[in-house]
């Protein structure tokens, strides 16, 4: 009987569909929200007015934002495309932001204070170039001076107003290469000085009303330029010759050009090749020689001379006007743990008009860029702020010797994450104080129901989100029950590694990488080194990260070992091999440590941790480990084997060489592989089979050895637009990595990528586009082992034939068929995940980053190839929707609700300990972070259960109770009497 | 044109044609150099009734071909994409709050950058390249307003509904037994022993 109801239960609630809904009040308690801009390219400051004062940035991942000066806070902020970096910015007339993008193509303006888009204008453009945007600083806002921008050969002259072309110059015949416009304050002459074949200087005057050249000087230079430039003055530019030893001052006075030459050597004894650096300082320029950075004075008469000279690792701003014919630049120099921020006037070196000294994080690594803006105090003196772009690509305000506000933007562009446990709670570890009165806990709860019941006033829902907050304990730094607070370990490109706690997002610990063979590691990606689960409870877990020492896959990496719990680096190695491929083994050591294998360029494995033990283990599993590799250019997936140990002087024990086993060719003609998926090593699988309505037994193919491989016909691997149906088509197969043997092959006619996918169990979903159609199409494919179908009940599965007798082996040839289904969905796919919980038991969900950068939550049973037009009876109460052609895009079902996570790259899900709920933590530009319950929180009341309500309850019913004994026992008593 | 409009309803009529050739010919397209076009459309929000979301245009982006190109609305509306080669393309329209069908987008190459669009979600043909979002988007379930019921349907509800049931309505069932009869048995319960809710509690019996 009560199996009966159990499964009438079950079936309750799997017929009724769960989606993914929060009400509005719900919104931020588990999930959190961090906006991000990226490395600052760029910044031009808006502070001339009263009012707020602001920063205008771009940055490496395609952001131009606004920025509030006092307190770092983004006005607004838009993300380009991905293929739009911007090349300059610009304020035009006190109120545009203007912004050049896609090599100088594309001229944008945008509204200042809100940054409403106003005009965007196309710039013809014949081929690949350096750009430049210039535009004019006019006092007169009335008047309008064109912004002049030069890229891909073309000049044009655009007027910021509408963003009109008023002319167009065609360079692109003579092969010149604008570097430099000038524009005299009220001269309707402006000076275009450039280089043709880097061997000739020509500068042009151009009427800035109607574009027409006035007059042209050229000047051959015998000895070629660099193409580095610095403009020192209105009329002077200083250039380095083809060979980096001579500087060049060109002088353009009314449009005459002359050279004059200053070998390097004479400024400096013994001098190298030497660099000039980007700050543009009246008078001066920056040059690099010998690892100093040489201050050199532009005279009159082009007569350069040495003025200063500084250590290498000075930053400095460009220069700015401050009083009158005075202009400063702000310099940064590191000394220790500190950084010196120094103003100077460029005429007079000495003069220094602040010092500041300020203490600086370590792991913020080196100052990259200064930007300096000046501002009046109140005693009519000039005061100084700077901006800082460091190493790892904060952003920090520094003003009067102190951190104003700092941006962690290295988190914009995260390569890779994983989660992590944090420190059990011990005596004395850390104990937030939870305990209250009754009084205060009985007030919270009633707050609650009313805030349930919609009574509650505003300042009631504000109370209540506050007493939410504080009672769910979730941002303590201990582990809990559920497995909710978590640490998610994200690695940036800048090679920071940052820790970032699920309860609130906030940083618990950062740290940057470091190697003594290069300067500054790129992050590549991150393992589970060493998690202690059964041995080694006294170790703190830790990750290992990979980097490399430069952005050449041949180039030698750094592996890094970190504490997760306190942030620490245990050990860092140059390894002095490349690193192609890192394969995590399913092997521990007696201290939990993971065994891993590097694959190099050469073509030998190297085996981690370089112990002895690591190595036993390593040569008792020696015959069983294959790996493969895939070449997307030639087409190739190969599977390898374990050889022998490496021969050579400078082998060690620890590397091994290897051998092909298969190889699977895809013709290069028709297929070109665009997308290669396996599972994920660590999902865990409740059921192998799946019971169908009519009590037969499907046995899912569960193989950790499975790879998804999507090929596309050459043709159709561009974009949408460029090929016609007849043209392209699409096939994926399933390839067992051990054999290399196809298990399955479907071909989609007419269809073509970009192909999202996700693996997960016996199944594969994947989102493509359909030309025939125009649509996108989602398709899934289930895989089912056949040679286990037979075993249909007890009694056969105890006698008949089954894996538990017959050897298992990778190579005998599987029986297998499979089931697919596609259905069209409405929206462009950026990534796919799946959620994963602790005992796989719960319904997945898939999660779907959509092209508006948001986060679809899907059921799995959408995606089901059992879905039919008109489901029976016994179908229907197995869950199985009726069939349609498209999968339904549920708003309440998208997990970020009102949240973009801005240029979405990945999904990562981490289960916890809770088997009903799913961390998932998506990153791109933004970051955000939620904990879901695909179906629903079976195992655990839900933080809207009323406590109040049910002690309401209890007391109503224990005074009832009393109340009819009292009664009961009266009329007794007057029964007796009777 | 508004003046001959004014003037007679023949040439109104005419000038209605014109209107339209003119709207099918130049409005969603235009010309471009040999092999690049431009598209040029606009995306109307219709004034919003849902809270939290104002139909503001700095939110809205356009994007061309999965992402290929993205484009944002100037303060009317319009946007525009520049340099698109002849061919098939997709538009689709992200803003938050607002669900929009992507549209396919067929760039002729004989007819000098013809525009055609068709709406994929409803199959619908544009005539104007105007891109009205298919609905509005509720990201929050809507909390149900306070209701008497909600409570009464809940377990802890049905439990003192029932309580009450038992404790108030059964006596007045009670009183409604013919008094012969509820003698007779309560004369059968006495001698059958059933215990009585005194009996029941007897620790409170006792204390008192």
């Amino acid at each position: 009987m009560a199996i009966r109801v159990f499964l009438l239960l079950l079936l309750f609630l799997s017929s009724a569909i769960v989606s993914f809904s929060l009400y509005e009040d719900q919104a931020g308690l588990a999930d959190w929200h961090q906006r991000y801009i990226g490395k600052v390219k760029h910044a031009v400051f808006h502070t001339q007015k009263t009012g707020r004062k602001r920063v205008i940035v771009s940055t490496e991942e395609n952001v131009v934002a606004s920025l509030d000066l006092r307190h770092g806070e983004i006005f607004w902020r838009h993300v380009l495309g991905t293929k739009d970096a911007i090349d300059g910015v610009g304020i035009a007339l006190g109120k545009y932001v203007i912004t050049l993008s896609s090599e100088g193509s594309t001229l944008r303006a945008w509204n200042l204070p809100d940054g409403q888009m106003v005009w965007e204008t196309a710039l013809s453009s014949a081929h690949h170039s350096k750009s430049l945007l210039s535009v004019p600083i006019n006092l007169k806002v009335d008047k309008d001076y064109p912004i002049t921008v030069f890229g891909g050969g073309y000049l044009h002259a655009v007027s910021a107003i509408d963003g009109e072309v008023l002319w167009e110059k065609d360079f692109t015949a003579e092969g010149f290469e604008v570097q430099r416009v000038l524009q005299p304050l009220g001269s309707t002459v402006i000076y275009v000085l450039g280089f043709v074949n880097l061997s000739e200087a020509v500068v042009y005057q151009i009427d800035s009303k109607i574009g027409e050249v006035v007059a042209q000087k050229s000047m051959v230079f015998p000895g070629g330029f660099s193409g580095e430039i610095s403009s020192v003055s209105s009329d002077k530019v200083v250039v380095l010759d083809s060979k980096k030893s001579i500087l060049v001052t060109i002088g353009f006075i009314d449009g005459d050009i002359s050279f004059q030459k200053t070998p390097v050597s004479d400024l400096v004894e013994n001098s190298g090749n030497a660099e000039i650096l980007s700050p543009l300082l009246s008078n001066m320029l920056a040059v690099k020689v010998n690892k100093r950075t040489i201050f050199v004075k532009v005279g009159g008469e082009g007569k350069l001379e040495v003025v200063d000279s500084l250590s290498d690792e000075t930053a400095m701003s460009d220069s700015l006007p401050v009083a009158d014919d005075q202009e400063a630049f702000a310099s940064v120099h590191h000394e220790g743990s500190k950084i010196h921020l120094m103003v100077k006037l460029v005429n007079e070196l000495d003069n220094v008009l602040l010092r500041e000294t300020i203490q600086m994080d370590q792991h913020r690594g080196r100052v990259h860029k200064v930007f300096m803006n000046n501002y009046i105090r109140t005693d009519r003196s000039n005061g100084f702020r700077a901006l800082i772009v460091m190493e790892d690509h904060s952003l920090l305000l520094l003003q009067q010797g102190a951190i104003v506000w700092s941006r962690e933007e290295g988190l914009a562009s995260v390569t890779d994450v994983t989660t992590a446990e944090l420190p059990v709670e011990k005596d004395g570890v850390s104990v937030a104080k939870v305990e209250h009165t009754l009084f205060e806990w009985l007030k919270g709860h009633v707050l609650k129901l009313k805030g349930s019941l919609l009574l509650a006033s505003p300042e009631d829902v504000v109370a209540i989100q506050e007493l939410r907050v504080k009672s769910s304990g979730k941002n303590k730094l201990t582990r809990d029950h559920n497995g909710f607070r978590k640490l998610i370990l994200a690695l940036t490109r800048a090679g920071k590694l940052f820790a970032l706690h699920t309860g609130d997002g906030r940083i618990v610990w950062s740290m940057l990488l470091k190697s003594q063979a290069c300067e500054r590691p790129n992050g590549i990606s991150l393992y589970q080194w060493q998690v202690p689960h059964h041995h080694a409870m006294d170790k703190n877990p830790s990750v290992l990260v990979v980097g490399r020492c430069g952005s050449d896959s041949s180039a030698p990496g750094v592996l890094s070992f970190v504490d997760v719990y306190t942030g620490k680096k245990i050990t860092s190695s140059d390894i002095g091999h490349s690193v192609v491929q890192v394969l995590p083994l399913p092997f521990t050591d007696s201290t939990e440590q993971r065994l891993h294998l590097i694959a190099d360029t050469v073509g030998h494995v190297h085996l981690y941790p370089k112990t002895s033990e690591a190595l036993s283990i390593f040569q008792r599993e020696f015959q069983n480990i294959y790996w493969y590799t895939v070449g997307a250019d030639d087409g190739i997936i190969r599977g390898h084997v374990m050889k022998s140990s490496c021969s050579g002087e400078t082998a060690d024990e620890y590397c091994f060489t290897t051998r092909e086993l298969w190889t699977v060719v895809f013709p290069s003609e028709s297929e070109k592989i665009i997308s290669t998926l396996t599972r994920k090593p660590n999902e865990v699988v409740h059921t192998q089979a799946k019971v169908n309505t009519d009590q037969d037994l499907l046995y899912k193919y569960v193989s950790r050895n499975l790879l998804f491989v999507a090929t596309v016909s050459p043709k159709g691997a561009g974009e949408i637009g460029s090929v016609t149906p007849e043209e392209s088509s699409l096939v994926v197969y399933l390839i067992d990595t051990i054999t290399g043997r196809i298990l399955h092959r479907l071909s989609h006619q007419g269809c073509q990528g970009p192909v999202h996918a996700v693996f997960s169990e016996n199944w594969v979903v994947y989102h493509y586009f359909n030309l025939r159609a125009h649509k996108y199409e989602v398709t899934v494919v289930e895989i089912y082992d056949q040679s286990r179908a037979e075993n249909k009940n007890v009694w056969k599965l105890i006698l008949g034939k089954h894996n538990l007798t017959a050897p298992i082996t990778s190579y005998s040839r599987p029986e297998v068929f499979t089931k697919s289904q596609s259905y069209f969905f409405a929206q462009s796919v950026k990534t796919i995940a799946v959620t994963s919980t602790a005992k796989g038991i719960t319904s997945k969900q898939l999660l779907i980053g959509t092209i508006g950068d948001q986060i679809l939550a899907l059921d799995k049973r959408f995606v089901d190839p059992r879905r039919t037009l008109n489901p029976s009876q016994a179908e229907k109460e197995e869950g199985i929707i009726p069939l349609t052609d498209s999968l339904p895009i549920i708003p309440q079902s998208y997990v970020t609700h009102s949240h973009r996570v801005e240029g979405l790259k990945g999904i990562v899900t981490a289960p916890s300990k809770l088997e009903s709920t799913t961390h998932v933590f998506a990153y791109g530009v933004d970051l955000f972070y939620t904990r879901l319950a695909p179906s629903k929180t079976y195992d655990s009341l839900t933080d809207d259960f009323s406590y109040a309500l049910l002690l309401i309850t209890i007391v109503a019913l224990v005074a009832a109770i009393y109340i009819t004994w009292a009664l009961s026992e009266k009329k007794e008593l007057s029964e007796k009497w009777r | 044109m508004a003046q001959i409009i004014r003037s007679s309803p023949v040439l109104a009529f005419i000038g209605l044609q014109i209107c339209f050739i003119f709207f099918a010919s130049t409005l969603t397209c235009t010309s471009g150099s040999e092999d690049s076009y431009t598209i040029t459309g606009r995306v109307k929000i219709p004034p919003s009734n849902v809270i939290g979301h104002t139909a503001k245009f700095s939110n809205v982006k356009v994007i061309l071909n999965g992402g290929d190109k993205i484009t944002f609305l100037r303060p009317d509306g319009y946007f525009t994409f520049h340099k698109v080669p002849a061919g098939t393309h997709l538009i689709e329209v992200s803003a938050m709050g607002y669900f929009f069908s992507p549209v396919r987008v067929d760039v002729s190459a004989r007819h000098r950058g013809k525009v055609q669009a068709t709406l994929t979600e409803t199959r619908r043909s544009l005539t104007e390249m105007v891109l009205e979002p298919l609905k509005e988007e509720q990201y929050y379930e809507i909390r149900e307003p306070f209701n008497v019921m909600n409570i009464v349907k809940s377990p802890m509800g049905l439990m003192v509904g029932f309580m009450v049931v038992v404790v108030f309505l059964m006596p007045k069932l009670m009183e409604n037994i013919d008094p012969e009869e509820m003698k007779q048995a309560q004369e059968e319960m006495r001698r059958q022993g059933v215990p009585s809710l005194t009996s029941l509690l007897p620790s409170a019996g006792a204390s008192r």
